[in-house]
């Protein structure tokens, strides 16, 4: 997947994630000429190809229900858009609450979801059972589910986005780290490579997920986001059961079917080595198994084939990291997901390449820029899962 | 033949499957088991690893120089097992 080698760009990429690439597609879209995406490693080698695939529109922020709300649409359009099989599957998210607090706190966010026309619902232990009959009803008060939400598989998502954009003559390279940003004044005005090639470049957008903060750090940037190990499993393969997927908010515990059978799921782990670390543990298994087992008993004798891990990119107010950085002119963030941003790219996309061409939707970005830390007006989210 | 000779046994990937991975311009074998699925069944990869780099690095002309990356477990295991190996009250 490499492209020609070129010297300056109008839009450098740092990260061939989904969400560089989702942006770098939109931008060749609207008519941007020479997008360079730069990616460390091969396509899907970070969370994007290392994450459950969930999309869900189901969140407590207005602004994050209606961002995942287009978000959905344009996954139900994707494979006829890029010509790929995403596996796209709608069976819904089910959030259960353990206690009357989470039951209260989902409810208030089941009103705004509904206040954007979506279909959420609060509904009894016993209305669970009827989606998912091997629930232990015992173990939780209350639901929200959204028939809605759905499930993708992460990697032909990633492909469909490189593709489609390589199409519009952006180039994509593979196996090509960044060691330094280059500047002028303040300014930033390119990249070198770690071949030692520089790029030059009218505005650089660093999309390095967990690795952003040392991208930024280059030229003294500080960003307030940090790595956080999150580790997934996956099952041999089932027959078709399980509809939705399945969150608990108070644990983190996350599992759904897979359009393969397998059922793939993972858990917070508060626990983990600090900074970027993709190795698995056996804690991971035990924590996941051992609450999985509670919720969904006949689950205990199916077998856990494969376990892996990635990096979630925590903000301390669980929001993104969006826009050009005040200190750098050129330098344009999208980093900071949450341990979303798979799910988050397709709207992102769509919205930064509107807001660099066409200036549209600016509050948004003003919103989540890196000042709001300076000027202490942070951001927050309920709906963080895992 | 190609279409007919299985690379992978396990998630019933062929020789075919994999040229045309590396045709579409996967040309590492952690890229190529993306595309293909190689590697990601019962054996995790235990069958298929050797031959499928060699093929890899033949097609592509890049020599593959390391495995995929192993993942644990060693063995499917039980879920029911794997929950024991938290202790009551730990969190």
């Amino acid at each position: 997947m490499t492209g020609a080698s070129s010297a300056s760009a109008r839009t450098v990429i740092v990260g061939g994630g989904i969400m560089g690439l989702a942006i770098a597609w939109n931008l060749a879209k609207l008519g941007e000429k020479n997008v360079v995406v730069l990616e460390r490693s091969y396509l899907t080698s970070g969370a994007s190809g290392r994450n459950g695939g969930g999309v869900r529109a189901q969140w407590s922020s207005d602004v994050n229900v209606r961002l995942m709300k287009r978000s959905l649409a344009l996954c139900a359009e994707f494979a006829t858009e890029m010509r790929i099989n995403v596996w796209f599957r709608r069976g819904g998210y089910l959030f259960l609450a353990r206690d009357e607090a989470r039951a209260k706190s989902l409810g208030n966010a089941a009103d705004i979801q509904r206040e954007h026309g979506l279909a959420t619902r609060m509904i009894e232990p016993s209305e669970a059972k009827q989606i998912v009959p091997e629930l232990d009803a015992s173990r939780f008060v209350a639901a929200s589910f959204n028939p809605d939400d759905g499930v993708v598989f992460p990697w032909p998502f990633v492909w469909g986005y490189a593709r489609a954009a390589q199409k519009l003559g952006v180039v994509i390279r593979t196996h090509t780290a960044v060691r330094e940003l280059v500047t002028e004044g303040a300014r930033v005005t390119g990249v070198v490579t770690g071949d030692g090639e520089t790029i030059a470049a009218d505005r650089v957008l660093v999309c390095a997920g967990a690795w952003s903060p040392e991208i930024t750090r280059m030229v003294g940037v500080e960003l307030p986001s940090h790595p956080h190990r999150h580790e997934i499993c996956s099952t041999e393969p089932l027959k078709p059961f399980l509809g939705p997927l399945v969150g608990d908010l108070s644990d983190g515990l996350y599992f759904s079917q897979s359009a393969r059978g397998e059922i793939v799921g993972g858990i917070s782990n508060e626990l983990v080595p600090p900074g970027i670390d993709q190795r698995s543990s056996a804690r991971f298994l035990g924590l996941y198994a051992r609450a999985l087992t509670r919720v969904m008993p006949i689950l205990g004798e199916v077998k856990i084939l494969r376990q892996w891990a990635g990096c979630y990119d925590l903000t301390p107010d669980k929001s993104p990291l969006i826009g050009e950085v005040d200190e750098v002119p050129g330098l344009y963030l999208a980093s900071g997901f949450m341990g979303h941003g798979f799910m988050m790219a397709p709207v992102i996309g769509e919205l930064y390449a509107k807001y660099l061409v066409r200036g549209q939707e600016p509050e948004l970005f003003e919103r989540w820029n890196l000042r709001r830390y300076r000027e202490g007006k942070l951001l927050d989210e309920s709906m963080i899962l895992g | 033949m190609a279409d007919k000779t299985f690379v992978c046994r396990c998630e019933d990937v062929t020789q075919h499957d994999v040229e045309e991975a590396v045709a579409l311009g996967h040309r590492d074998l952690e890229s190529v088991k993306r595309y293909t699925g190689l590697g990601t069944g019962l054996c995790q990869g235990k069958q298929c690893v050797a031959l499928s780099a060699r093929l890899v690095s033949r097609l592509s002309g890049v020599r593959v120089a390391q495995p995929i990356t192993p993942r644990p477990l060693l063995h499917p295991t039980k879920l029911a097992d794997l929950a024991k190996l938290i202790e009551d009250g730990e969190e």
